[in-house]
């Protein structure tokens, strides 16, 4: 017989009248090779259908049961109960909206992130069909991927000191994204467009430098990297502003 | 209750529902998308092979063109495609994968010189042109007469789904998460829009639209055992059909993977086996050179998958609590091959089993991966039955694939068909203007806030709704899997109909008030079932083996009698699907064949039948380029 699993659960469902926060002790027998994800969906299939947590992929690809485990953001579907001791406790994660229990509100913090950083390719080519397509080295298309494999499971965000205390910080997420657009070939926006979206308090300058989004990041994500890359970029494009005026 | 109003609605923001809408928000049209997570989760997401188009830059795709793909994706079909949906595709990929150059994909691109590979554990030279450097390159994938799949590492579909995702927030394109359409408003004529479930508030809202498009992906999730994410559960399949004029194409058209790891079925590559791992059962002891001694492990997926399932069923399974498995080998590989050419095996099993495959076996076990079956649409994607209902993508039935889709023309299908729908959507808003019924509206929304109550009130019953769904699930396993014979799905229909009853009296245990989960699910599992029984009928009475479509009592592939598509209706308060049929194509570029691999013998249609369709192409009927 495996291990009685005790789970301590945050509950509140903002769309009930009198609801009030708490958390909720629920118990579990381990089975091999069990991960939060067969955990949760056992909870709310066998024991509470009113439980409200996010799956998706469950494969550790899409980014949505981002959650706070044992007092650290991480995937549910990618934790082993085995590496976690007897009792495991759960928590939404900080900083976004909270839809319900478990479950946050990324979607629209992420767009609202896309708008801010204008999350797209700049350019004033068109496209032709007939044409061969543009050619690019192999090492930049690389380079560019290694940093679109974010996926905005907002644990870096709710990781982060400054995101904690200021709704407008812009998070590790959006300088990675920045950084993405940065490196691409193909996006004709100068440093100086840079600087206008990120070179303020909202954006790097708002780092204090705590390390936490890297530590949480499930992807392994170089983000300290990119803010100091960024860091360095724009500090000499204010400098050149500020010669130029 | 909010009403939302836009020229055209797409349910679902994966790569087919984005494509589909940035095709009408750039010819000027308003589109709007739904999700039930934000885009950028989508199962699209998941892919990690990549797109097949035949572009021909590198070295091993030399010579490779639209005719090689449309030759491989029609043999690959069992020749149960529409040829002419085929051509289009082959034709239109190699311009979208350029487009999504140029919107931002970071395509792995032509490094000139030379390289090695692996082919069946043997090690190879090639050498890539000069010429062709910075071009977009691409890999190799099974049942490809070429290297055609263009790719970003391993995580093209996050890729092209972010690079699609930015495309629809450059447009300006509105894409709400979080909402799940729950049905569709429609007067037996004419779509207007659907009703939609806010999974933040639990409120109900009303989009309404001129055109509207699904585009949800597959159903994978009614099976037990599935490679697909935990939202392919056939909520656009469901809402679609039970209009009760829109089809089911081919609902026994279902793909299997003979690797899902257990207990969380996610997928490990076909890689493990190919580079010399083994199956062995619970006994520690190799199988399938018992039952293919040529090819054993290497062979196609749908052989492997049987042979597994028909070993466990020799009682040769690995218990577990989650049912009964096999075990995969790659222990012999050695510790520098798995860090090196299977890193992302090694990360699975390390993440989601704790398992190290360099010491340690891996459990595996055959699981369903891929829907051929889909909401039946013309070749513009304008589905049967309804004017103004589009669909693209796995949730439709355009039906390139047939009875088996090859590996990375899923993805590629995602954005092909979505660019070529979505054009065809925008010409039909172009000459189309439509009026709202606010009784039908009412009506619609009326319908679903009862369903809701009820459910919530018990007023059919207080079955459990995860109760009826294991049901569901455990019947399709048994009777509607990778073998299929007449006594197993006769049972298999008999179990679902009393499922379905079943269905009809679930009740709440919980309260279902905001973003309940237990009401999503309640919602669905009637039309659940109901899609379970169209599959166990469908494959019920096509009494041949096509594709992944195996009958035990049927093992020849009988083009005289089933060179034909199922349509799989469901009229209002009838018991089961009332199955027609139509053909498979109009227009034979490649008379029916030998697709040159897993055997079998062929009933041949009628002559005079095939020469009557057998139209001037670029191929001849050997199926090779002329």
């Amino acid at each position: 017989m495996g291990r009685q699993l005790e789970f301590e659960i945050f509950r509140f469902n903002p769309q009930k009248q009198g609801d009030v926060p708490r958390m909720q002790t629920y118990v579990l027998e381990e089975t091999t090779n069990m991960t939060l994800f067969i955990a949760l969906n056992r909870l709310r299939e066998e024991q509470d259908p009113s439980l409200v947590f996010d799956f998706c992929c469950r494969a550790g690809i899409c980014g949505a049961c981002a959650m706070v485990i044992n007092g650290r953001p991480g995937l549910a579907c990618q934790t082993k109960t085995k590496d976690q001791p007897g009792k495991i406790t759960l928590h939404p994660l900080p900083v976004f909206k909270l839809v319900g229990d478990l479950a946050v509100d990324t979607g629209v913090w992420f767009r609202e992130m896309y708008d801010k950083t204008e999350s797209w390719v700049h350019t004033s080519r068109t496209f032709d069909p007939a044409a061969q397509e543009e050619r690019m080295d192999n090492a930049v298309a690389e380079q560019i991927y290694e940093l679109e494999r974010c996926i905005e499971c907002g644990c870096c965000v709710s990781a982060c000191g400054t995101a904690r205390l200021r709704e407008d910080f812009m998070g590790a997420a959006a300088l990675n994204r920045i950084a993405r657009f940065v490196v691409d070939p193909r996006d004709q926006r100068t440093d100086s467009d840079y600087f206008e979206i990120i070179g303020n308090d909202n954006g790097i300058f708002g780092c204090m430098g705590l390390l936490a989004c890297e530590d949480v990041c499930p992807k392994g994500l170089p983000l300290q990297n990119q803010l100091g890359f960024l860091r360095r970029k724009m500090g000499i494009t204010a400098i050149k502003e500020i010669f130029r005026k | 209750m909010q009403t939302h109003y836009s020229d055209l609605l797409v349910i679902g923001a994966g790569l087919a529902g984005e494509r589909v809408a940035c095709e009408a928000a750039q010819n000027g049209f308003k589109a709007t998308c739904l999700s039930i997570v934000p885009a950028r989760r989508s199962h699209s997401s998941a892919a990690q092979g990549g797109m097949q188009a035949a572009l021909g830059n590198c070295a091993k795709g030399d010579g490779d063109c639209p005719d090689v793909h449309f030759i491989d994706t029609v043999k690959g079909s069992d020749w149960g495609c529409d040829q002419e949906v085929a051509r289009l595709f082959a034709d239109t990929a190699p311009i979208e994968m350029r487009r999504l150059a140029h919107w931002g994909v970071p395509w792995n691109r032509v490094v000139p010189g030379k390289s090695t590979f692996f082919k069946g554990g043997e090690k190879f030279e090639k050498y890539e042109k000069d010429e062709n450097e910075g071009l977009i390159t691409a890999r190799s994938f099974g049942g490809t007469a070429k290297w055609r799949t263009c790719y970003t590492s391993d995580g093209t579909g996050h890729a092209v789904m972010c690079t699609m995702d930015n495309r629809c927030a450059e447009l300006g394109i509105d894409v709400f998460d979080k909402k799940e359409a729950v049905s569709l408003i429609h007067d037996g004529e004419t779509c207007t829009g659907a009703v939609v479930r806010c999974l933040r508030t639990g409120e109900l809202e009303v989009f309404l639209a001129k055109a509207t498009a699904i585009c949800t992906g597959g159903f994978g999730r009614i099976y037990k055992a599935t490679t697909n994410a935990v939202i392919c559960d056939g909520g656009g399949h469901i809402i679609a059909h039970d209009t009760g004029v829109v089809p089911i194409g081919n609902p026994e058209a279902i793909q299997f993977h003979p690797t899902g790891i257990v207990p969380t079925d996610i997928l490990v590559t076909e890689g493990c086996r190919g580079d010399g791992g083994t199956l062995l059962d619970v006994n520690e002891e190799r199988f399938m050179n018992i039952y293919e001694p040529d090819k054993a492990e290497l062979a196609s997926r749908d052989v492997v998958s049987r042979w597994m399932t028909h070993h466990m069923r020799q009682g040769k399974g690995v218990k577990s609590p989650y049912g009964e498995h096999l075990w995969l080998d790659i222990r012999h590989l050695g510790n520098e091959h798995i860090s090196t050419k299977l890193r992302e095996v090694d990360e699975i099993c390390h993440h989601f089993l704790g398992v190290d495959p360099r010491h340690e076996l891996i459990p595996v076990r055959p699981t369903q991966h891929y829907t051929m079956a889909g909401i039946r649409t013309d070749k513009d994607g304008s589905a049967y039955g309804l004017k103004g209902l589009f669909s693209a993508g796995e949730a439709a039935c355009w039906d390139m694939h047939g009875f088996n889709r090859l590996g990375g023309n899923s993805l590629a299908e995602t954005v092909v068909a979505g660019g070529i729908i979505g054009a065809k959507i925008v010409e039909f808003l172009k000459g189309y203007e439509t009026t709202f019924n606010t009784q039908t509206i009412n009506q619609a929304v009326i319908k679903q806030r009862e369903r809701i109550e009820n459910l919530i009130r018990g007023k059919n019953g207080r079955l459990n709704v995860y109760e009826v769904r294991n049901e569901m699930q455990e019947a399709l396993m048994k009777g509607c899997f990778v073998f299929r014979n007449q006594q197993g799905l006769e049972e298999c229909v008999e179990t679902l109909q009393g499922t379905l009853d079943k269905a009809k009296r679930v009740g709440l245990v919980s309260d279902g008030t905001g973003p309940n989960y237990e009401l999503a699910a309640a919602l669905k599992i009637k039309g659940q079932v109901r899609l379970a029984l169209c599959i166990a009928q469908a494959a019920l009475q096509r009494t041949e083996s096509r594709g992944s479509h195996n009958r035990e009592d049927y093992p020849e592939r009988n083009d005289k009698d089933w060179l034909n598509r199922t349509l799989a209706y469901w009229p209002e308060n009838a018991d089961m699907p009332e199955l027609s049929y139509e053909d498979t194509t109009a227009k034979f570029e490649i008379p029916p064949g030998d697709r040159g691999y897993g055997g079998g013998t062929i009933i041949p249609a009628d002559e005079g039948y095939v020469r009557d369709r057998t139209v001037e192409s670029p191929v001849n009927e050997l199926g090779t380029k002329k």
